[in-house]
């Protein structure tokens, strides 16, 4: 076995192992941080097959700030594992009929002829001057120009779309105006007043 | 220097020996790193007592001279590391224990593909920029991880609060970076030095000013420095994330700070200052001499001019009320970043940018 292969292994077991930790585990933080590492063995796996700017772009993005989002949610919630479990046995049936009709969708796709194991060649190694990074990037942005950008206005419009729907004015609140502040001069706030003296009554 | 070392390991097997070389490597960045994260907890001591018009630590010498104290920072560690590890009652242990843990081992593995000069890195791959970038984004775990794992209130604030302004300022700091690659036409760090070279005023200082400024606060805000150590925070939760911890667990949270200090003055030397190049190169009567010549020297007086500013911050400004840092991160350098990346790209349309627009 060459070296390559027994890091795949070890990273891929890792994987799975991870991956059953999420939804096994009692304590939702941990299950998070079952995710994250989860993540963290599938770009390694990613990083094996020379896809460097993915990987690395799954640890930035994913590891580094959704998960932390996640994480943050997770903790903050209060939440009861007793209850959660109250239904199970309820809705077991349900979850087997959605597990068994996942497995036959993976199966069919496995099987077909696009993506069965035979079908999908060996990725020759590239030389050690081959940029994975510039490659994407010369794709992207000629050949793919416009669904690229096309993704990215979906992507804006789901940003203005939450903070629209989150947005609400209030009124009556108080906030600071820091550009206000600054070009707030001293006649704008302080009156002198002139009081005359007058005598002792 | 690689050659003698090949011919001292021979009795190895192959590849044991490309091992060897590597983990030699490793030792000979990181000890002078620790031993540097040591003293620049001394003179953080010494400079702001400095500035405070105090005297700062002076007791602790070697051999019974107090030489300025120069013995304080060995003489911390030994002391941290003999102190008890308290664990609270209802704390998480396991995660308790992993979080000092978590917080150091992006700190350090970072370091793997910075470049000290032309040949001198550890791993030189071609996505280096990325691979900091996604690095430094990891330390955040090992805070929030010890907020919530230490079952204290005050600490779980913490957490909270730093979780969101590194989140906040990431994106700052990355936009900022992608400004230098644009530049640079590579997100290779060693290419990005060479990218730079001609003289000081080829460094990206000078056309990328504005992305300079931020990325350097946005670093100072991402290791939850003062002013934006809202995380710590002592006066209203007094101490935040690490509250809970003693010895030598939390002697790791600081070394881990401390690395990522010396990180972040190292990348903001080698983006916006021209790393390892000399500032009197290409300049009339000293351009010719040894002072033009590219050094380590170089860069690690750039990299301690940062450091420096780390600790005259902390000793001059009062901390940010949080949701000014938010503004500030949001409202202020998001949309800089935005607008200078415009005109970065319009310049490089235009055939700029090696000496600024031709």
């Amino acid at each position: 076995m060459s070296f390559e292969q027994i890091l795949f292994y070890v990273f891929s077991s890792f994987l799975v192992l991870s991956a059953g930790a999420v939804v096994t585990l009692r304590n939702p933080v941990h299950s998070a941080l079952a995710l994250v590492l989860a993540f963290f063995n599938s770009a390694a796996l990613w990083m094996m097959l020379e896809a460097e700017f993915l990987a690395i772009t799954l640890v930035l993005v994913y590891v580094g700030a959704v998960m932390v989002l996640f994480l943050f949610v997770v903790m903050m919630l209060d939440i009861n594992i007793a209850r959660m479990r109250e239904g199970f046995a309820q809705l077991l049936p349900i979850g087997i009929v959605v597990a068994v009709l996942m497995f036959g969708v993976m199966y069919q796709v496995y099987n077909g002829d696009r993506f069965a194991p035979g079908d999908m060649p060996v990725p020759t190694p590239h030389a050690a001057d081959y940029e994975n990074t510039r490659e994407l990037g010369l794709q992207l942005y000629t050949t793919y120009v416009f669904p690229f950008e096309l993704a990215a206005v979906v992507l804006l419009l789901a940003i203005v779309a939450a903070i629209a729907l989150t947005l609400r004015r209030r009124e009556g609140t108080k906030y600071q105006a820091p550009e206000k502040q600054v070009v707030t001069r001293r006649e704008d706030r302080v009156r002198l007043v002139k009081v005359p003296s007058e005598a002792r009554k | 220097m690689i050659e003698l070392l090949q011919s001292l390991l021979q009795w190895l097997p192959e590849s044991l020996q490309v091992l060897a070389i590597i983990l030699i490597k490793i030792v000979v960045i990181l000890a002078p790193l620790l031993v540097a994260v040591a003293y620049l907890t001394y003179a953080e001591r010494k400079i702001i007592g400095y500035m405070q018009i105090r005297i700062g630590p002076n007791r602790v010498g070697f051999f019974g001279h107090s030489l300025w104290g120069l013995g304080q920072p060995i003489a911390d560690a030994v002391k941290l590391m003999f102190k008890e590890i308290v664990i609270p009652s209802g704390a998480d242990k396991f995660l308790f224990i992993v979080a000092p843990m978590l917080s150091m081992g992006p700190a350090l593995a970072a370091w793997a593909v910075i470049p000290f000069g032309d040949e001198l890195i550890l791993a030189d791959v071609n996505a280096s920029l990325l691979y900091v970038l996604a690095l430094t984004s990891l330390g955040v775990y090992g805070v929030i991880i010890a907020g919530w794992a230490s079952n204290s209130k005050y600490a779980f604030l913490g957490a909270m609060r730093s979780a969101a302004q590194i989140v906040s300022y990431e994106i700052a700091m990355g936009f900022a970076l992608v400004g230098v690659l644009m530049a640079a036409g590579s997100i290779n760090l060693g290419e990005i030095v060479q990218a730079q070279s001609g003289g000081f005023w080829t460094w990206f200082m000078v056309p990328l000013a504005p992305l300079f400024v931020i990325y350097f606060i946005s670093g100072v805000a991402e290791t939850n420095r003062a002013p934006f150590d809202v995380a710590e925070g002592e006066s209203e939760i007094v101490a935040g994330f690490h509250v809970e911890y003693s010895g030598i667990t939390f002697a790791v949270f600081f070394l881990a700070e401390y690395a990522n200090m010396i990180l972040v003055a190292m990348l903001t030397a080698l983006m916006f200052m021209g790393g390892w190049l000399s500032p009197f190169q290409g300049l009339p009567v000293v351009g010719d001499t040894f002072l033009a010549a590219p050094s380590l020297i170089w860069l690690l007086a750039k990299a301690s001019i940062f450091l420096f500013l780390f600790l005259w911050f902390r000793a001059t400004f009062p901390r940010y009320r949080y949701d000014q840092i938010m503004r500030l991160g949001w409202k202020v350098f998001i949309p800089l970043t935005i607008v200078w990346l415009m005109v970065v790209g319009a310049v490089i349309m235009a055939g700029g940018i090696g000496p600024w627009l031709h």
